[in-house]
């Protein structure tokens, strides 16, 4: 069944991108990421113009993280303090990301940055993340049960204001959170991403969050930032696609369900492992069509008239 | 009284018809199936029947037009390894859409200036870069911007075919792909006759927007930040619904 996208201004099959937000839904599911990242890639394959694709999943990332976030906070896994001042750092960096993303709109870079942006952070995040997953795997294997030694102190954690996260059970400036949510909020407007999957390494490693509360937090905030970016992509670009987010909801909702419940049945290390390979799939994809040559060199971009 | 009018109207029309049509032997008449093209949510693509009758000689081309745009063409070069964006140039007044039908060859119907006076034929279409430049600096980006709106469609790549029904009756159908844009469209009919444009006709065609898929693109562009707001709110309900409805599960 074909419907027209109203913003896209493409007729495509329904139950493809129900599939899409199915399978991503399973994926985030499963792995416990918000799937942005997966997402907007798979839209651009599809035939969506990656402004309206980005744009697009900063809205349904937002639906996507309402019900996480929800799950969490249930079980007390939010740490808000932590939140609120990510939050700022995310707003203000989200709003500088969207400007970014109308300038280079103008200047027909767009598309070439967000797919270099992809390309960089996939990239290290699955090498990061292969490279734990394997020491985990070895350690595993010679002695079951050691675990990794929390919180190394580094220059990082030196700067001033210093201020207590009592759910984190932590002392750091709060610079630090600070700067990590301007960070992601650049991000998360020019990459259509929540953010999660740089995000939540960083607070892991960089902040040294226990981990229990790393993926509430980490969700609470992203709700917000993702909803400053729809709202100010509606209002400078005209980018966000209702009907399209609604479709990806839909399917990504079942299959989150479906995700979460199979993630029970799996190791951590090998769900780890399996969600790096995938991350370097999708990187070796869009860094192949970087440097490949393109089937036209040539494109066209339509300034004004319907 | 309007009714009236129009009864009037079309009957001297009719009888200006008549009483032109055995005497110089110039005649052509023409119409399409459908007026009005409505994209709707289910929109995959129209057709449109265009029909039309002329006094038996000569050959008839019909041009179909979209509204004009300003477009900018963007060539990718390689720096350093990856392929950037690099030089561009903007064309002025491009129609969204073009097509052609003629019941010969383009090209066997007039000497090339007589089809570029008309824009007969995509070959024979104006299309001005905004700032002006030497010939063969151009030439590569109009020539993209034709190939890249042929491949989407948008662009007949050859005439397509007018088939007569006896010596005086015609016609053809125009493909609207999915991706076509709203707006004013204009269909050309022109009677050809030892390579000269005898008499021409243009029917206006409306493709338009309806329905939820205007409404949303109509709140997307007029109220931006109704819309975003919107935006948000819907996708927050949505998932605290789903969030609800998959808790007892």
């Amino acid at each position: 069944m074909q419907i027209y996208l109203p913003i896209a201004e493409v007729a495509v099959n329904v139950f493809l991108f129900l599939g899409l937000g199915g399978a991503v839904g399973f994926l985030s599911g499963l792995f416990g990421v918000g799937g942005g990242f997966l997402m907007t890639p798979l839209l651009i394959f599809n035939g969506i113009p990656p402004v309206v694709a980005v744009a697009t999943e900063a809205n349904h990332v937002v639906g996507a993280s309402v019900s996480g976030v929800l799950a969490h906070w249930r079980r007390g896994n939010v740490d808000f303090k932590m939140g609120l001042v990510l939050l700022v750092g995310g707003l203000v960096g989200s709003t500088v990301g969207v400007w970014l993303f109308s300038v280079l709109r103008g200047l027909g870079q767009i598309d070439l940055v967000i797919v270099l942006a992809y390309v960089v952070f996939l990239g290290i995040i699955a090498t990061l993340m292969l490279g734990e997953s394997a020491r985990a795997m070895l350690r595993h294997r010679r002695r079951p049960g050691a675990g990794r030694k929390r919180r190394q102190h580094i220059w990082l954690h030196g700067l001033p204001f210093k201020t207590r996260f009592r759910a984190s059970r932590l002392y750091i400036s709060a610079l630090l959170p600070l700067g990590l949510g301007f960070l992601v909020g650049v991000l998360a407007a020019i990459m259509g991403v929540g953010g999660g999957f740089v995000m939540i390494p960083a607070m892991i490693y960089l902040l040294g969050m226990p981990t229990s509360v790393v993926p509430g937090t980490s969700l609470f905030q992203i709700i917000f930032v993702t909803a400053n970016v729809t709202f100010l992509q509606a209002v400078n670009n005209q980018t966000v696609d209702v009907m399209l987010a609604l479709v990806l909801l839909v399917g990504g909702v079942i299959g989150a369900q479906i995700g979460s419940h199979v993630s029970t049945k799996l190791r951590g290390e090998q769900m780890r492992v399996l969600l790096a390979l995938l991350v370097l799939v999708v990187c070796g994809k869009l860094a192949f069509d970087l440097v490949a040559v393109p089937a036209d060199v040539y494109s066209t971009f339509v300034l004004t008239g319907p | 009284m309007d009714r009236a009018r129009t009864i009037m109207a079309v009957t001297l029309i009719a009888a200006a018809a008549l009483s032109a049509a055995p005497a110089s032997a110039e005649y052509l008449a023409a119409d399409l199936s459908d007026r009005r093209i409505t994209i709707t949510l289910g929109f995959a693509g129209a057709k449109v029947l265009l029909f039309g009758a002329t006094d038996g000689e000569g050959d008839v081309a019909v041009v179909v037009r979209g509204p004009e745009q300003s477009v900018v063409v963007r060539r990718k070069d390689r720096l350093s390894g990856i392929w950037v964006n690099r030089a561009s140039m903007r064309f002025e007044g491009v129609p969204a859409f073009y097509r052609v039908a003629s019941s010969r060859p383009v090209a066997e119907l007039a000497s090339p200036a007589v089809l570029s006076r008309h824009e007969i034929g995509v070959d024979h279409l104006h299309l001005p870069a905004k700032i002006r430049a030497p010939e063969e600096v151009t030439r590569p980006f109009r020539e993209a911007l034709v190939r890249l709106r042929q491949r989407d469609g948008l662009y007949g790549a050859d005439a397509a075919p007018i088939a007569f029904l006896d010596d005086r009756l015609f016609r053809t159908t125009v493909d609207f792909p999915a991706t076509v844009a709203p707006g004013a469209y204009m269909v050309e009919v022109f009677l050809i006759r030892d390579g000269q444009v005898v008499i021409a006709q243009s029917r206006p065609l409306f493709i338009s927007k309806e329905g939820v898929s205007a409404e949303i693109f109509d709140a997307a562009h007029r109220f931006p930040a109704f819309y975003g707001i919107v935006a948000v709110f819907c996708a927050l309900v949505a998932g605290w619904l789903a969030a609800v409805m998959f808790r007892k599960v």
